[in-house]
Protein backbone atom coordinates (compact mmCIF):
# COMPACT_ATOMS: atom_id res chain seq x y z
CA UNK A 1 0.00 0.00 0.00
CA UNK A 2 1.58 3.20 -1.21
CA UNK A 3 -0.01 6.32 0.28
CA UNK A 4 0.70 9.93 -0.65
CA UNK A 5 -0.26 12.64 1.83
CA UNK A 6 -0.52 16.23 0.59
CA UNK A 7 0.77 18.59 3.25
CA UNK A 8 0.94 22.36 3.08
CA UNK A 9 2.82 24.90 5.14
CA UNK A 10 0.42 27.69 6.06
CA UNK A 11 0.42 30.72 8.36
CA UNK A 12 -0.55 29.99 11.97
CA UNK A 13 -4.30 30.56 11.92
CA UNK A 14 -4.53 33.23 14.61
CA UNK A 15 -1.88 35.38 12.91
CA UNK A 16 -2.62 39.01 12.19
CA UNK A 17 -2.93 39.20 8.40
CA UNK A 18 -2.23 42.32 6.38
CA UNK A 19 -2.46 42.51 2.58
CA UNK A 20 0.92 42.93 0.89
CA UNK A 21 1.58 46.23 -0.87
CA UNK A 22 0.85 44.73 -4.30
CA UNK A 23 -2.43 43.36 -2.87
CA UNK A 24 -1.72 39.94 -4.38
CA UNK A 25 -0.54 38.16 -1.23
CA UNK A 26 -0.08 38.89 2.47
CA UNK A 27 2.63 40.83 4.28
CA UNK A 28 4.82 37.93 5.41
CA UNK A 29 7.10 39.78 7.85
CA UNK A 30 5.96 38.53 11.24
CA UNK A 31 4.02 35.45 10.13
CA UNK A 32 4.88 32.04 11.60
CA UNK A 33 4.23 28.94 9.51
CA UNK A 34 3.06 25.46 10.48
CA UNK A 35 1.62 22.30 8.92
CA UNK A 36 -1.98 22.98 7.81
CA UNK A 37 -4.02 21.46 10.64
CA UNK A 38 -6.34 19.45 8.38
CA UNK A 39 -3.30 17.91 6.70
CA UNK A 40 -1.95 16.62 10.01
CA UNK A 41 -5.16 14.54 10.36
CA UNK A 42 -4.58 13.20 6.82
CA UNK A 43 -0.99 12.27 7.69
CA UNK A 44 -2.04 10.55 10.91
CA UNK A 45 -4.68 8.50 9.05
CA UNK A 46 -2.05 7.32 6.56
CA UNK A 47 0.38 6.39 9.33
CA UNK A 48 -2.35 4.46 11.19
CA UNK A 49 -3.19 2.47 8.02
CA UNK A 50 0.44 1.59 7.44
CA UNK A 51 0.91 0.52 11.07
CA UNK A 52 -2.26 -1.56 11.09
CA UNK A 53 -1.28 -3.39 7.90
CA UNK A 54 2.34 -3.79 8.94
CA UNK A 55 3.45 -2.85 5.43
CA UNK A 56 3.35 0.05 3.06
CA UNK A 57 4.93 3.38 2.38
CA UNK A 58 3.78 6.87 3.35
CA UNK A 59 5.10 9.67 1.15
CA UNK A 60 4.44 13.30 2.02
CA UNK A 61 4.15 15.74 -0.87
CA UNK A 62 4.61 19.43 -0.13
CA UNK A 63 4.86 22.50 -2.32
CA UNK A 64 6.44 25.59 -0.81
CA UNK A 65 9.51 27.77 -0.55
CA UNK A 66 12.90 26.30 0.38
CA UNK A 67 13.00 28.63 3.39
CA UNK A 68 10.11 27.12 5.32
CA UNK A 69 8.63 24.01 3.65
CA UNK A 70 11.48 21.70 4.79
CA UNK A 71 10.61 22.26 8.46
CA UNK A 72 7.06 20.99 7.89
CA UNK A 73 8.39 18.10 5.79
CA UNK A 74 10.87 17.13 8.57
CA UNK A 75 8.04 17.17 11.07
CA UNK A 76 6.04 14.74 8.90
CA UNK A 77 9.09 12.48 8.48
CA UNK A 78 9.70 12.60 12.25
CA UNK A 79 6.12 11.49 12.83
CA UNK A 80 6.72 8.44 10.65
CA UNK A 81 6.37 9.28 6.96
CA UNK A 82 8.93 7.27 4.95
CA UNK A 83 10.04 9.88 2.45
CA UNK A 84 9.05 13.20 0.93
CA UNK A 85 8.63 15.01 -2.35
CA UNK A 86 9.26 18.75 -2.05
CA UNK A 87 8.11 20.90 -4.96
CA UNK A 88 10.09 24.09 -4.56
CA UNK A 89 8.09 27.24 -5.16
CA UNK A 90 9.82 30.45 -4.15
CA UNK A 91 6.96 32.77 -5.04
CA UNK A 92 4.86 34.41 -6.22
CA UNK A 93 2.73 31.60 -4.89
CA UNK A 94 0.22 29.83 -7.08
CA UNK A 95 -3.36 30.43 -5.95
CA UNK A 96 -5.29 28.53 -8.64
CA UNK A 97 -6.20 25.12 -7.19
CA UNK A 98 -6.44 23.52 -10.63
CA UNK A 99 -2.90 24.70 -11.40
CA UNK A 100 -1.65 23.49 -8.00
CA UNK A 101 -3.23 20.08 -8.62
CA UNK A 102 -1.64 20.03 -12.06
CA UNK A 103 1.79 20.74 -10.56
CA UNK A 104 1.26 17.90 -8.07
CA UNK A 105 0.09 15.65 -10.92
CA UNK A 106 3.24 16.35 -12.95
CA UNK A 107 5.36 15.67 -9.87
CA UNK A 108 3.88 12.35 -8.71
CA UNK A 109 2.07 10.73 -11.62
CA UNK A 110 4.89 8.23 -12.19
CA UNK A 111 4.67 6.97 -8.59
CA UNK A 112 1.42 4.94 -8.95
CA UNK A 113 0.03 5.63 -5.49
CA UNK A 114 -2.80 3.43 -4.20
CA UNK A 115 -4.14 6.21 -2.05
CA UNK A 116 -3.87 9.98 -1.82
CA UNK A 117 -4.94 11.65 1.41
CA UNK A 118 -5.38 15.40 1.72
CA UNK A 119 -6.76 17.75 4.34
CA UNK A 120 -10.23 19.10 3.66
CA UNK A 121 -9.04 22.66 3.11
CA UNK A 122 -6.16 24.97 3.85
CA UNK A 123 -6.10 27.82 6.35
CA UNK A 124 -4.63 30.25 3.80
CA UNK A 125 -6.60 29.94 0.53
CA UNK A 126 -9.39 27.62 1.65
CA UNK A 127 -10.18 26.39 -1.87
CA UNK A 128 -10.98 22.92 -0.51
CA UNK A 129 -10.53 20.94 -3.74
CA UNK A 130 -6.87 20.20 -4.46
CA UNK A 131 -6.94 16.54 -3.35
CA UNK A 132 -10.06 15.77 -5.38
CA UNK A 133 -8.71 17.62 -8.43
CA UNK A 134 -5.48 15.64 -8.26
CA UNK A 135 -7.38 12.36 -7.82
CA UNK A 136 -9.60 13.13 -10.82
CA UNK A 137 -6.56 14.06 -12.94
CA UNK A 138 -5.01 10.71 -12.07
CA UNK A 139 -8.27 8.88 -12.90
CA UNK A 140 -8.73 7.80 -9.29
CA UNK A 141 -12.04 7.41 -7.49
CA UNK A 142 -12.60 10.22 -5.00
CA UNK A 143 -14.37 10.99 -1.75
CA UNK A 144 -14.39 13.94 0.64
CA UNK A 145 -14.94 14.69 4.33
CA UNK A 146 -13.79 11.29 5.59
CA UNK A 147 -14.43 10.70 9.29
CA UNK A 148 -13.22 7.08 9.31
CA UNK A 149 -11.45 4.78 6.85
CA UNK A 150 -11.08 0.99 6.46
CA UNK A 151 -8.90 -0.73 3.89
CA UNK A 152 -10.45 -3.86 2.31
CA UNK A 153 -8.11 -5.60 -0.14
CA UNK A 154 -8.38 -3.44 -3.27
CA UNK A 155 -10.98 -1.09 -1.84
CA UNK A 156 -11.32 1.61 0.78
CA UNK A 157 -14.47 2.04 2.87
CA UNK A 158 -14.95 5.65 3.95
CA UNK A 159 -17.33 7.13 6.50
CA UNK A 160 -18.25 10.38 4.87
CA UNK A 161 -19.65 13.33 6.79
CA UNK A 162 -22.89 14.75 5.39
CA UNK A 163 -24.56 17.89 6.68
CA UNK A 164 -26.28 18.46 10.05
CA UNK A 165 -24.80 15.49 11.88
CA UNK A 166 -25.52 12.83 9.22
CA UNK A 167 -22.98 10.31 7.94
CA UNK A 168 -22.75 7.71 5.21
CA UNK A 169 -20.37 4.86 4.48
CA UNK A 170 -19.21 4.35 0.94
CA UNK A 171 -16.78 1.96 -0.65
CA UNK A 172 -14.40 3.04 -3.40
CA UNK A 173 -12.05 0.98 -5.54
CA UNK A 174 -8.33 1.77 -5.25
CA UNK A 175 -6.56 3.83 -6.34
CA UNK A 176 -8.52 6.55 -4.57
CA UNK A 177 -8.04 10.12 -3.43
CA UNK A 178 -9.79 10.92 -0.16
CA UNK A 179 -9.95 14.25 1.65
CA UNK A 180 -9.87 13.94 5.42
CA UNK A 181 -12.09 15.89 7.82
CA UNK A 182 -10.61 17.23 11.03
CA UNK A 183 -11.28 15.17 14.16
CA UNK A 184 -10.95 11.78 12.40
CA UNK A 185 -8.06 10.84 14.73
CA UNK A 186 -5.62 12.38 17.19
CA UNK A 187 -2.44 13.41 15.38
CA UNK A 188 0.69 12.20 17.17
CA UNK A 189 3.70 14.21 18.25
CA UNK A 190 7.04 13.21 16.81
CA UNK A 191 9.15 11.04 19.13
CA UNK A 192 12.80 11.83 19.82
CA UNK A 193 13.73 8.68 17.90
CA UNK A 194 11.52 9.84 15.06
CA UNK A 195 13.20 13.22 14.97
CA UNK A 196 16.66 11.61 14.83
CA UNK A 197 15.54 9.10 12.17
CA UNK A 198 13.99 11.80 9.99
CA UNK A 199 17.40 13.22 9.18
CA UNK A 200 18.27 10.12 7.16
CA UNK A 201 15.04 10.01 5.16
CA UNK A 202 14.91 10.97 1.51
CA UNK A 203 13.52 14.34 0.41
CA UNK A 204 13.26 14.51 -3.37
CA UNK A 205 13.15 18.08 -4.61
CA UNK A 206 11.46 19.18 -7.82
CA UNK A 207 11.60 22.77 -9.02
CA UNK A 208 8.24 24.13 -10.05
CA UNK A 209 9.98 26.16 -12.73
CA UNK A 210 11.25 22.93 -14.37
CA UNK A 211 7.71 21.65 -14.93
CA UNK A 212 5.88 22.09 -18.19
CA UNK A 213 2.91 24.23 -17.19
CA UNK A 214 0.26 26.16 -19.07
CA UNK A 215 -1.62 29.12 -17.64
CA UNK A 216 -4.02 28.55 -14.76
CA UNK A 217 -7.80 28.70 -14.94
CA UNK A 218 -8.62 31.25 -12.25
CA UNK A 219 -6.75 34.25 -10.93
CA UNK A 220 -6.73 36.21 -7.69
CA UNK A 221 -6.71 39.87 -8.72
CA UNK A 222 -6.67 41.48 -5.28
CA UNK A 223 -6.33 40.60 -1.59
CA UNK A 224 -7.64 43.19 0.87
CA UNK A 225 -9.34 43.86 4.18
CA UNK A 226 -13.06 43.16 3.95
CA UNK A 227 -15.27 46.06 4.95
CA UNK A 228 -18.32 45.28 7.00
CA UNK A 229 -21.40 47.40 7.51
CA UNK A 230 -22.05 45.83 10.91
CA UNK A 231 -21.93 48.28 13.81
CA UNK A 232 -19.88 46.61 16.52
CA UNK A 233 -19.60 48.09 20.00
CA UNK A 234 -16.15 47.40 21.46
CA UNK A 235 -16.45 47.06 25.20
CA UNK A 236 -13.31 48.62 26.64
CA UNK A 237 -11.86 48.87 30.11
CA UNK A 238 -10.62 46.47 32.76
CA UNK A 239 -12.52 43.19 33.28
CA UNK A 240 -14.77 44.66 36.00
CA UNK A 241 -15.86 47.51 33.76
CA UNK A 242 -16.36 45.08 30.86
CA UNK A 243 -18.49 42.76 33.00
CA UNK A 244 -20.62 45.66 34.28
CA UNK A 245 -21.31 46.72 30.69
CA UNK A 246 -22.07 43.11 29.69
CA UNK A 247 -24.61 42.81 32.51
CA UNK A 248 -26.23 46.00 31.34
CA UNK A 249 -26.43 44.66 27.77
CA UNK A 250 -27.87 41.32 28.87
CA UNK A 251 -30.56 43.05 30.97
CA UNK A 252 -31.59 46.03 28.89
CA UNK A 253 -30.42 45.62 25.31
CA UNK A 254 -30.41 41.93 24.42
CA UNK A 255 -32.98 41.36 27.19
CA UNK A 256 -32.30 37.76 27.99
CA UNK A 257 -32.33 38.20 31.76
CA UNK A 258 -35.52 40.14 32.33
CA UNK A 259 -35.34 43.70 33.61
CA UNK B 1 -23.87 30.95 -23.17
CA UNK B 2 -25.72 32.02 -20.06
CA UNK B 3 -25.94 31.06 -16.42
CA UNK B 4 -26.79 27.51 -15.37
CA UNK B 5 -27.82 27.06 -11.74
CA UNK B 6 -27.98 23.48 -10.46
CA UNK B 7 -30.48 22.62 -7.74
CA UNK B 8 -29.66 20.13 -5.03
CA UNK B 9 -32.38 17.86 -3.76
CA UNK B 10 -33.03 17.31 -0.06
CA UNK B 11 -35.79 14.76 0.58
CA UNK B 12 -38.44 15.67 -1.97
CA UNK B 13 -37.65 19.37 -1.93
CA UNK B 14 -35.05 21.84 -3.09
CA UNK B 15 -32.15 22.22 -0.62
CA UNK B 16 -32.59 25.55 1.22
CA UNK B 17 -29.14 26.70 0.19
CA UNK B 18 -29.97 25.96 -3.47
CA UNK B 19 -32.68 28.65 -3.31
CA UNK B 20 -30.00 31.09 -2.19
CA UNK B 21 -27.92 29.94 -5.17
CA UNK B 22 -30.91 30.65 -7.45
CA UNK B 23 -31.08 34.18 -6.00
CA UNK B 24 -27.36 34.54 -6.75
CA UNK B 25 -27.77 33.20 -10.28
CA UNK B 26 -30.74 35.50 -10.98
CA UNK B 27 -28.63 38.46 -9.82
CA UNK B 28 -25.73 37.36 -12.05
CA UNK B 29 -28.01 36.85 -15.06
CA UNK B 30 -29.45 40.33 -14.60
CA UNK B 31 -26.07 42.02 -14.19
CA UNK B 32 -24.54 40.15 -17.12
CA UNK B 33 -27.66 40.40 -19.23
CA UNK B 34 -27.54 36.62 -19.66
CA UNK B 35 -30.05 33.86 -20.02
CA UNK B 36 -30.68 31.80 -16.87
CA UNK B 37 -31.30 28.05 -16.94
CA UNK B 38 -32.08 25.86 -13.95
CA UNK B 39 -30.86 22.25 -13.94
CA UNK B 40 -32.54 19.54 -11.90
CA UNK B 41 -31.10 16.03 -11.96
CA UNK B 42 -32.11 12.85 -10.19
CA UNK B 43 -34.57 9.99 -10.45
CA UNK B 44 -38.36 10.48 -10.26
CA UNK B 45 -37.77 14.20 -10.14
CA UNK B 46 -41.28 15.40 -11.05
CA UNK B 47 -41.84 16.98 -7.60
CA UNK B 48 -38.49 18.77 -7.82
CA UNK B 49 -39.15 19.85 -11.41
CA UNK B 50 -42.53 21.29 -10.37
CA UNK B 51 -40.85 23.32 -7.63
CA UNK B 52 -38.16 24.49 -10.04
CA UNK B 53 -40.85 25.60 -12.55
CA UNK B 54 -42.02 28.23 -10.09
CA UNK B 55 -38.60 29.97 -10.09
CA UNK B 56 -38.01 32.76 -12.59
CA UNK B 57 -35.66 31.68 -15.39
CA UNK B 58 -35.63 31.09 -19.16
CA UNK B 59 -36.05 27.37 -18.71
CA UNK B 60 -35.76 24.39 -16.42
CA UNK B 61 -33.62 21.57 -17.77
CA UNK B 62 -34.57 18.22 -16.25
CA UNK B 63 -32.31 15.17 -16.39
CA UNK B 64 -33.99 12.03 -15.16
CA UNK B 65 -31.91 8.86 -14.82
CA UNK B 66 -32.33 5.85 -12.59
CA UNK B 67 -28.61 5.90 -11.73
CA UNK B 68 -29.06 9.37 -10.24
CA UNK B 69 -31.45 8.02 -7.61
CA UNK B 70 -28.70 8.18 -5.03
CA UNK B 71 -25.97 10.77 -5.04
CA UNK B 72 -22.58 9.60 -6.31
CA UNK B 73 -19.62 11.78 -7.17
CA UNK B 74 -19.04 9.88 -10.43
CA UNK B 75 -22.68 9.99 -11.58
CA UNK B 76 -23.30 13.64 -10.75
CA UNK B 77 -19.94 14.79 -12.15
CA UNK B 78 -20.49 12.88 -15.41
CA UNK B 79 -24.01 14.24 -15.98
CA UNK B 80 -22.93 17.79 -15.11
CA UNK B 81 -20.02 17.48 -17.52
CA UNK B 82 -22.37 16.41 -20.31
CA UNK B 83 -24.77 19.27 -19.61
CA UNK B 84 -21.89 21.78 -19.60
CA UNK B 85 -20.67 20.39 -22.95
CA UNK B 86 -24.13 20.59 -24.52
CA UNK B 87 -25.27 23.92 -23.09
CA UNK B 88 -21.89 25.75 -22.94
CA UNK B 89 -22.86 28.02 -20.04
CA UNK B 90 -20.71 30.98 -19.08
CA UNK B 91 -21.13 30.10 -15.39
CA UNK B 92 -22.40 27.09 -13.48
CA UNK B 93 -23.74 28.17 -10.10
CA UNK B 94 -24.39 26.05 -7.01
CA UNK B 95 -24.59 26.43 -3.23
CA UNK B 96 -21.40 25.57 -1.32
CA UNK B 97 -22.79 22.40 0.25
CA UNK B 98 -20.94 19.22 1.19
CA UNK B 99 -22.27 17.55 -1.97
CA UNK B 100 -20.93 20.34 -4.17
CA UNK B 101 -17.51 20.19 -2.51
CA UNK B 102 -17.53 16.46 -3.32
CA UNK B 103 -18.33 16.41 -7.04
CA UNK B 104 -17.70 19.89 -8.49
CA UNK B 105 -13.88 19.50 -8.40
CA UNK B 106 -14.25 16.45 -10.69
CA UNK B 107 -16.39 18.51 -13.08
CA UNK B 108 -13.60 21.08 -13.06
CA UNK B 109 -11.09 18.45 -14.20
CA UNK B 110 -13.44 16.93 -16.82
CA UNK B 111 -14.40 20.28 -18.37
CA UNK B 112 -11.30 22.40 -17.77
CA UNK B 113 -13.45 25.02 -16.04
CA UNK B 114 -12.14 26.49 -12.78
CA UNK B 115 -14.06 25.86 -9.55
CA UNK B 116 -14.32 29.15 -7.63
CA UNK B 117 -15.46 27.88 -4.26
CA UNK B 118 -17.26 29.36 -1.26
CA UNK B 119 -17.92 32.76 -2.79
CA UNK B 120 -19.59 35.53 -0.75
CA UNK B 121 -20.40 38.04 -3.50
CA UNK B 122 -20.46 38.74 -7.21
CA UNK B 123 -20.05 41.93 -9.21
CA UNK B 124 -19.69 42.82 -12.88
CA UNK B 125 -16.85 45.30 -13.34
CA UNK B 126 -15.55 46.63 -16.66
CA UNK B 127 -16.93 43.61 -18.45
CA UNK B 128 -15.31 41.20 -15.97
CA UNK B 129 -17.17 38.93 -13.60
CA UNK B 130 -15.53 39.30 -10.20
CA UNK B 131 -16.17 36.92 -7.30
CA UNK B 132 -15.21 37.66 -3.70
CA UNK B 133 -14.06 34.97 -1.33
CA UNK B 134 -12.71 35.00 2.23
CA UNK B 135 -9.13 33.85 2.71
CA UNK B 136 -6.54 33.58 5.47
CA UNK B 137 -8.78 32.17 8.16
CA UNK B 138 -11.62 34.45 6.98
CA UNK B 139 -9.60 37.53 7.93
CA UNK B 140 -9.05 38.90 4.40
CA UNK B 141 -11.10 39.14 1.24
CA UNK B 142 -9.94 38.29 -2.26
CA UNK B 143 -11.28 39.05 -5.71
CA UNK B 144 -11.16 36.17 -8.19
CA UNK B 145 -11.78 36.09 -11.94
CA UNK B 146 -11.89 33.32 -14.53
CA UNK B 147 -8.87 33.36 -16.81
CA UNK B 148 -9.37 33.28 -20.54
CA UNK B 149 -12.81 32.63 -21.95
CA UNK B 150 -13.62 29.41 -20.21
CA UNK B 151 -16.74 28.53 -18.26
CA UNK B 152 -16.56 29.09 -14.49
CA UNK B 153 -17.97 26.81 -11.78
CA UNK B 154 -19.01 28.88 -8.78
CA UNK B 155 -20.34 27.88 -5.35
CA UNK B 156 -21.91 30.47 -3.05
CA UNK B 157 -21.46 30.41 0.70
CA UNK B 158 -24.53 29.93 2.87
CA UNK B 159 -26.43 33.23 3.31
CA UNK B 160 -24.36 35.08 0.67
CA UNK B 161 -27.79 35.67 -0.86
CA UNK B 162 -31.21 35.44 0.78
CA UNK B 163 -33.62 32.71 -0.33
CA UNK B 164 -36.42 35.27 0.15
CA UNK B 165 -34.90 37.33 -2.69
CA UNK B 166 -35.68 34.59 -5.25
CA UNK B 167 -37.91 35.84 -8.04
CA UNK B 168 -40.83 33.58 -8.90
CA UNK B 169 -42.23 32.78 -12.32
CA UNK B 170 -43.76 30.05 -14.44
CA UNK B 171 -40.83 28.57 -16.28
CA UNK B 172 -41.02 26.05 -19.15
CA UNK B 173 -39.40 22.64 -18.65
CA UNK B 174 -37.16 20.86 -21.15
CA UNK B 175 -36.35 17.20 -20.53
CA UNK B 176 -33.03 15.97 -21.84
CA UNK B 177 -31.83 12.39 -22.11
CA UNK B 178 -28.25 11.71 -21.11
CA UNK B 179 -26.39 8.46 -20.86
CA UNK B 180 -24.84 7.06 -17.72
CA UNK B 181 -23.88 3.43 -17.11
CA UNK B 182 -23.46 1.46 -13.90
CA UNK B 183 -19.76 0.90 -14.67
CA UNK B 184 -19.12 4.64 -14.56
CA UNK B 185 -20.17 4.80 -10.91
CA UNK B 186 -17.25 3.36 -9.00
CA UNK B 187 -18.46 3.95 -5.44
CA UNK B 188 -21.04 1.92 -3.52
CA UNK B 189 -22.86 3.86 -0.83
CA UNK B 190 -24.73 2.63 2.22
CA UNK B 191 -27.75 4.19 3.97
CA UNK B 192 -27.10 7.58 5.59
CA UNK B 193 -27.41 7.60 9.37
CA UNK B 194 -27.40 10.14 12.18
CA UNK B 195 -25.27 9.82 15.27
CA UNK B 196 -26.71 10.36 18.75
CA UNK B 197 -28.34 13.75 19.28
CA UNK B 198 -27.97 13.50 23.07
CA UNK B 199 -31.50 14.87 23.41
CA UNK B 200 -30.20 18.40 22.82
CA UNK B 201 -31.84 20.62 20.24
CA UNK B 202 -29.63 23.66 19.89
CA UNK B 203 -31.89 25.09 17.19
CA UNK B 204 -34.65 25.75 19.72
CA UNK B 205 -32.42 27.38 22.38
CA UNK B 206 -33.05 31.08 23.10
CA UNK B 207 -29.58 31.68 24.44
CA UNK B 208 -26.43 29.80 23.46
CA UNK B 209 -23.05 30.08 25.11
CA UNK B 210 -20.56 28.72 22.61
CA UNK B 211 -16.96 27.88 23.27
CA UNK B 212 -13.98 27.74 20.91
CA UNK B 213 -10.42 26.61 21.01
CA UNK B 214 -9.43 29.93 22.59
CA UNK B 215 -10.22 28.38 25.97
CA UNK B 216 -6.97 26.47 25.53
CA UNK B 217 -7.70 23.25 27.45
CA UNK B 218 -10.54 20.98 28.51
CA UNK B 219 -10.16 21.88 32.19
CA UNK B 220 -11.70 25.25 31.32
CA UNK B 221 -14.96 23.72 30.04
CA UNK B 222 -16.63 23.70 33.51
CA UNK B 223 -15.95 27.44 33.78
CA UNK B 224 -17.95 28.03 30.59
CA UNK B 225 -20.63 25.54 31.65
CA UNK B 226 -21.10 27.58 34.84
CA UNK B 227 -21.59 30.71 32.74
CA UNK B 228 -24.14 28.93 30.52
CA UNK B 229 -26.01 27.73 33.59
CA UNK B 230 -26.07 31.20 35.14
CA UNK B 231 -27.39 32.62 31.88
CA UNK B 232 -29.97 29.86 31.36
CA UNK B 233 -28.25 28.96 28.11
CA UNK B 234 -27.41 25.79 26.21
CA UNK B 235 -23.70 25.20 25.78
CA UNK B 236 -22.36 24.73 22.25
CA UNK B 237 -18.94 24.66 20.60
CA UNK B 238 -16.99 25.17 17.41
CA UNK B 239 -15.42 22.24 15.61
CA UNK B 240 -11.92 22.24 17.16
CA UNK B 241 -13.44 21.79 20.64
CA UNK B 242 -15.50 18.84 19.38
CA UNK B 243 -12.49 17.37 17.53
CA UNK B 244 -10.51 17.50 20.76
CA UNK B 245 -13.28 15.58 22.52
CA UNK B 246 -13.92 18.36 25.04
CA UNK B 247 -17.66 18.41 24.25
CA UNK B 248 -19.84 15.85 22.38
CA UNK B 249 -20.54 16.25 18.62
CA UNK B 250 -24.22 17.10 19.06
CA UNK B 251 -23.13 20.39 20.64
CA UNK B 252 -21.37 21.55 17.49
CA UNK B 253 -22.47 24.70 15.63
CA UNK B 254 -21.31 25.25 12.06
CA UNK B 255 -21.35 23.74 8.60
CA UNK B 256 -20.69 20.24 9.93
CA UNK B 257 -22.93 20.74 12.98
CA UNK B 258 -26.15 22.63 13.52
CA UNK B 259 -27.37 25.97 12.17
CA UNK B 260 -28.73 28.08 14.99
CA UNK B 261 -30.40 31.49 15.24
CA UNK B 262 -30.97 32.17 18.96
CA UNK B 263 -31.92 35.46 20.57
CA UNK B 264 -28.38 35.67 21.91
CA UNK B 265 -25.23 33.88 20.79
CA UNK B 266 -22.52 34.42 23.37
CA UNK B 267 -19.21 33.21 21.99
CA UNK B 268 -16.18 32.56 24.15
CA UNK B 269 -12.76 32.05 22.58
CA UNK B 270 -14.14 31.47 19.07
CA UNK B 271 -12.13 33.08 16.25
CA UNK B 272 -14.93 32.93 13.68
CA UNK B 273 -13.72 30.71 10.84
CA UNK B 274 -16.23 30.47 7.97
CA UNK B 275 -17.19 26.91 8.84
CA UNK B 276 -18.41 28.10 12.23
CA UNK B 277 -19.89 31.42 11.18
CA UNK B 278 -22.27 29.90 8.62
CA UNK B 279 -23.94 28.07 11.50
CA UNK B 280 -24.59 31.09 13.72
CA UNK B 281 -24.64 34.29 11.73
CA UNK B 282 -28.44 34.32 11.76
CA UNK B 283 -28.42 34.93 15.54
CA UNK B 284 -30.40 38.00 16.64
CA UNK B 285 -27.57 39.29 18.85
CA UNK B 286 -23.97 38.21 19.05
CA UNK B 287 -21.59 38.92 21.92
CA UNK B 288 -18.01 37.73 21.46
CA UNK B 289 -15.08 37.47 23.85
CA UNK B 290 -11.66 36.88 22.30
CA UNK B 291 -8.12 37.93 23.10
CA UNK B 292 -7.29 38.51 19.41
CA UNK B 293 -8.58 41.97 18.35
CA UNK B 294 -8.42 40.82 14.71
CA UNK B 295 -10.63 37.75 15.30
CA UNK B 296 -13.14 37.62 12.40
CA UNK B 297 -15.94 36.92 14.89
CA UNK B 298 -15.78 40.61 15.88
CA UNK B 299 -16.77 41.62 12.33
CA UNK B 300 -20.04 39.85 12.95
CA UNK B 301 -20.58 40.63 16.63
CA UNK B 302 -22.88 43.32 17.98
CA UNK B 303 -20.69 43.53 21.08
CA UNK B 304 -16.98 42.77 21.12
CA UNK B 305 -15.00 42.13 24.26
CA UNK B 306 -11.25 42.00 23.63
CA UNK B 307 -9.75 40.43 26.69
CA UNK B 308 -8.78 37.40 28.73
CA UNK B 309 -11.72 35.03 29.00
CA UNK B 310 -10.18 33.45 32.10
CA UNK B 311 -10.77 36.72 33.93
CA UNK B 312 -14.00 37.87 32.33
CA UNK B 313 -16.00 34.63 32.31
CA UNK B 314 -15.81 33.89 36.08
CA UNK B 315 -16.58 37.53 36.93
CA UNK B 316 -19.57 37.56 34.61
CA UNK B 317 -20.82 34.25 36.03
CA UNK B 318 -20.58 35.67 39.52
CA UNK B 319 -22.43 38.84 38.55
CA UNK B 320 -25.20 36.75 36.98
CA UNK B 321 -25.47 34.53 40.04
CA UNK B 322 -25.72 37.57 42.34
CA UNK B 323 -28.38 39.47 40.48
Amino acid sequence: MKIAVLIKQVPVSDSTFRPAENELWIEEGQIQYEMNENDSFALEEALLIKEKRGEGEVVVVCMGPSGRAPRVIREALAKGADRAVHIVEEGPFETDPHQIAHILFESIQSESFDLIFSGLQSVDLGMGQTGVLLGAMLGMSTATLAMSTEIQEDKIRVKRELESGWFQWLTLPLPASVSIQSGINTPRYPSLKGIMGAKKKEIKTINKTDLNLSEGLQKVTRIYNLETDKQTEYIEGDPDVQVARLMDILKSEVKVLGA
Amino acid sequence: MGILVILEQKGNSIHGMSLEAVAAAQDMAEKLNSKLSILVMGNDIDPLTQQAKSLEASEVIAVNHELLKEYSCDGFAEITKQVVEIESPEFVVMAHTYMVRDFLPSVSVFTGAPFIADVISFRAEDGNSVFTKQMFNSKLGSDIVVRGGSCGLVSFQSAAYQASAVKRGDTPVRQIELSLSQEQIRSKSEEPFQESSGGVDLTSADVIVSVGRGIGEDTKIPMVEELAKAMGAEIAASRPVIDSGWLPPFRQVGSSGQNVSPKLYFSVGISGAIQHVVGMKGSQSIIAINKDPDAPIFELADYAVVGDLNEIVPKLTEALQNQ
